[in-house]
């Protein structure tokens, strides 16, 4: 029995307004940590708002535990959400915004005070059961925000882009305290967010949604390596796979595998290479050009490279793409294909 | 969430918004009735008030408008609202610019005692106000009350200004200078063209405060030609101890409703003035 | 060179205190001339005999204040205004409180219903007030004709609204809270607004039903505007005299009287400036707690 479970779970928006969802069917897998990653716009918020029942889906099921809860309001769904803005209140002192769930639920009071403590404790915030929310730094926030989320023992987790807040430097850290937290209490929880990075590093599986569908469900290297479609195959990966529309199919190759011929072994396609710029990033670099001889339609083609010393700005040069790092995909579906033999004209 | 809830919530929503709008617009409502009912309906206990028991009349608009002073009070007040504007205009804007830009902290603290000159009423300032007029020739003068109007329309306006230069960059005018033009120059020529909407609701402002007074018009203006509407009504349209509820009630209404129109439009700029920042 | 000329321009243009203090002058000599100079002149001739038609004066001490202290209608007026100002402000803040709720979801013709309800605040309050001595007139009244019609009284015996004191007293309080309600409730719908809609999102999925979620978040949560609220409907309704001018000109036997009706039945119509004087004087310290209280909330929300 899964934890969380919808069935075409729709949610219909008046005309101009962003955020629909299309028919969802998603199961949760006990314990584990699911991302839902897409644009803005896409509907990922508004999934995770209908499975907290704070949005009301136009039709379609939502099951916690097995049952259906779509006309349960939030309180009775056994959820824990962490918001965006983390939503603590601002006039409570830590101690009462944890303590606020245990109240809201009627918990037995002498029960509070060691069920508080277990909850800061396990998120370092002891020291800090005094101050009120706007005296903590954003990382201190985002600890509190957990540990009224987790206080109530809740049956699943809900994040909606806790990491949005932070800037850059703590992301990184607070991203490992949130991985380290869920293994160690091994709540199913529901990730939101857009950025891929986070997905790629965080989820068990990565559900992937553009316009309010669902394009791919599966593990990080799954979504990366075998993507099921084009959007998938570009919203994936910096710079994107590198697609090309040849006859009735789309070729896709990331940009990694695309490598000077001399470093490429087996069998592969080579083509002539005009290299357009070059931009170094540190520990990698960013080649990116047209093939030469009108290949590939004169499309604008990306290299991710370990070194580019020895390429120059305006030179060309043989490059190659192993055949089994090929992706095929439909061209009017959008939709991978087994591989297929293709001219390169 | 649940479905009976839902309906009970919505029940409950729609039972508030009525009674309360019943009773707050209810005297409004009785106005019209009144202002076109006729007298032997008006004045038959008997008859269900709700209801018109006779033929609807124009009457009491034909008394008000031919019989009355009404619109000599109308045209005074349009007189010294426009007036008065202008005085608040000329005073207010140059010194709200002036504080919210060129004083800094000082100039904050100065703002809100400004603004704290506002919370002084009329009731505490219209006995000495009266000697200061009748010492200056001005009893039952319009001048009087064109005199005195702008010490409370004055700070108000300097706040709700000062708010609204507040949100201009200051970028725009150091833009400006560095292009050539004077500190007072980009005052004149950039900040004011594109604070057109903050003067308005000053001007708007201004003009239903100055219809709303009611103490210095009762205090320094006695004859009857020489009344503002929320004076005039009320006083000179009662004879001795004759109503004229009719009239009485349409001069509310024709008076109210075109005030209240101008207000609503630029509530939510008068409230930001109200909130003091205490809204974030 | 371009760039370091037009540098120099601009903070030397932008520090002119001179010119800054030639734009706030004339405003603050106005409101100082205004409302400053009245202000002592009145404390100045609360100690006086001054009397309209006589242009001499004499220091009298506190003559003035003794005579009013011992006057009945004074003890009546500063107590009418304290319960009037009081008993308002409480049916406002409920009333508004809930209706600030309602008024927070959209629905269909909420624009007109906003106008609607605002009419006692925007609508000039002397006419408002006659509309409400027509409401209770004394055999006219609406409210008389609906008791009458539910047999609650007998015709013609139904109670003088506007006559009998105590009724007098609930007719002006009716009226100050109608007229105050919605200020107070634009004024919290305001600060309702202003609170990110994930907090009460978030004590919904923490538990908290409607009740606790207005009571333990949602209202402590405006105590800076309800305050304001609060502060405002204060000074609007202890200072006013609109209201128990039209309504009962301070009668029955001056059982409706406040303390600005009082001053101006006595300084104006009395012509007894000097006791008119004094009377006024005793709306300042009241002022000066709220104003005091004002600045309190400004300072706060300059912290925060």
């Amino acid at each position: 029995m899964a934890v969380v479970e919808t069935r075409s779970l729709t949610k219909v928006f008046k005309e101009g307004e962003l955020g629909a969802v299309n028919s969802v069917n998603l199961e949760t897998r006990e314990g584990e940590f699911l991302v839902f990653l897409g644009p803005s716009g896409s509907g990922k918020t508004t999934l995770l708002r209908m499975i907290a029942g704070l949005e009301t889906p136009t039709s379609g099921e939502i099951l916690i535990g097995g049952r259906v809860v779509n006309e349960l309001s939030p309180r009775d769904r056994r959820i824990a959400m962490v918001f965006q803005s983390y939503a603590l209140y601002p006039h409570l002192s830590v101690y009462k915004n944890i303590a606020f769930p245990l109240k809201a639920q009627k918990v037995k009071k002498d029960l509070h005070k060691q069920k508080v403590e277990w909850a800061a404790s396990l998120l370092g915030i002891g020291a800090l059961l005094d101050r009120k929310p706007r005296e903590l730094s954003g990382g201190e926030r985002q600890r509190v925000a957990l540990a009224r989320a987790i206080v109530r023992e809740p049956a699943v987790f809900l994040l909606d882009e806790p990491l949005s807040n932070l800037d850059a430097k703590l992301r990184a850290s607070a991203r490992e305290e949130l991985e380290r937290f869920h293994r160690r209490v091994g709540t199913t929880t529901i990730y939101v967010t857009h950025d891929q990075v986070e997905a790629m590093a965080m989820g068990d599986r990565v559900l992937v949604l553009n316009k309010g569908v669902v394009h791919q469900l599966g593990t990080p290297t799954e979504v990366y390596d075998n993507p099921a479609d084009t959007f998938v195959a570009t919203f994936l990966g910096s710079p994107p796979m590198n697609l090309a529309e040849l006859s009735d199919v789309i070729v896709g190759f990331r940009p990694e595998h695309f490598r000077p011929v001399s470093s490429v072994n087996g069998e592969a396609v080579a083509f002539r290479f005009k290299v357009e710029n070059i931009e170094y990033l540190g520990s990698e670099w960013i080649v990116s050009g047209t093939p030469a001889s009108g290949k590939l339609g004169g499309q604008k083609v990306f290299s991710r490279l370990n070194s580019a010393q020895d390429l120059s700005l305006g030179g060309t040069y043989d490059f190659a793409v192993p055949q089994r790092e090929l992706k095929f995909f439909d061209r009017s579906t959008e939709k991978r294909v087994e591989p297929k033999v293709v001219s390169w004209q | 969430m649940r479905l009976s809830r839902r309906i009970w919530g919505k029940v409950v929503h729609v039972l508030v918004i009525t009674v309360f709008t019943v009773l707050l617009a209810f005297p409004f409502y009785w106005m019209v009735i009144t202002s076109f009912k006729q007298n032997v309906d008006l004045y038959t206990m008997e008859n269900n008030p709700f209801v018109f028991n006779a033929k609807p009349t124009l009457d009491h608009l034909k008394f008000l408008f031919t019989e009355t002073r009404f619109v000599r009070w109308l045209a005074n007040t349009t007189f010294v609202g426009i007036v008065v504007v202008a005085i608040t205009l000329v005073l207010a804007v140059p010194a709200a610019y002036s504080l919210a830009r060129l004083s800094g902290r000082w100039g904050e603290r100065l703002g809100i005692a400004i603004f704290l000159t506002y919370l002084v009423p009329q009731t505490l300032l219209f006995i000495p106000l009266s000697r200061v007029v009748a010492y200056l020739g001005l009893q039952d003068s319009l001048w009087a009350l064109i005199l005195v109007y702008p010490s409370f329309t004055v700070p108000f306006s300097i706040w709700l200004l000062m708010g609204f230069f507040k949100s201009i960059p200051k970028e725009l005018e150091d833009a400006a200078m560095v292009d050539g033009l004077t500190r007072f120059g980009a005052f004149a020529k950039m900040v004011i063209p594109i604070s057109t909407s903050g003067i308005l609701t000053v001007v708007i402002f201004t003009f239903t405060l100055v219809t709303q007074e009611f103490v210095y018009a009762l205090t320094f203006i006695s004859s009857e030609s020489n009344q503002m509407i929320g004076t005039g009504i009320p006083i000179f349209l009662v004879r001795g101890d004759v109503y004229y509820w009719g009239a009485l009630m349409a001069a509310c209404l024709i008076a109210s409703l075109p005030i209240a129109f101008l207000y609503n439009l630029f509530l939510d700029r008068f409230i930001a003035g109200f909130t003091v920042g205490a809204v974030k | 060179m371009a760039i370091g000329r037009a540098k120099i321009k601009s903070v030397g243009a932008a520090q002119s205190p001179l010119l800054g203090a030639a734009m706030f002058t004339p405003a603050v000599l106005y409101i100082l001339l205004l409302v400053a100079g009245p202000f002592f002149l009145a404390i100045f001739y609360a100690f006086s005999d001054a009397r309209i038609g006589n242009t001499e004066m004499h220091y009298v001490g506190l003559e003035n204040f003794r005579s009013i202290l011992k006057s009945p209608s004074f003890r009546i007026a500063i107590r009418n205004s304290f319960i009037f100002t009081i008993c308002s402000q409480i049916v406002v803040i409920v009333g508004a409180n809930i209706l600030a709720i309602a008024l927070e979801k959209t629905f269909r013709g909420r624009g007109f219903i906003r106008f609607l309800i605002l009419l006692p605040w925007v609508a000039p309050i002397a006419l408002g007030a006659i509309g409400w001595k027509w409401i209770l007139d004394s055999i006219y009244s609406v409210i008389s004709w609906v008791l009458v019609a539910l047999h609650f009284y007998k015709p013609f015996n139904a109670p003088m609204w506007l006559g009998e004191p105590h009724l007098a007293i609930a007719s002006v309080l009716l009226v100050h809270s109608w007229r105050l309600m919605p200020f107070s409730t634009v004024i919290l719908l305001a600060g309702r607004t202003a609170i990110p809609k994930d907090i009460p999102e978030a004590a919904a999925v923490d538990g908290a039903g409607f009740w606790r979620t207005q009571f333990q978040i949602i209202i402590p949560m405006m105590r800076p505007i309800l305050s304001v609220a609060v502060l405002f409907g204060l000074i609007f309704t202890f200072t006013d005299m609109t209201v128990v001018y039209i309504l009962t000109a301070g009668g029955p036997f001056d059982s409706t009287q406040t303390l600005p009706s009082l001053a101006f039945a006595m300084g104006i119509q009395g012509s007894d400036l000097a006791a008119g004087a004094a009377i006024s004087l005793f709306l300042v310290p009241l002022l000066i707690i709220i104003a005091y209280f004002m600045l309190r909330v400004a300072h706060r929300a300059e912290v925060n």
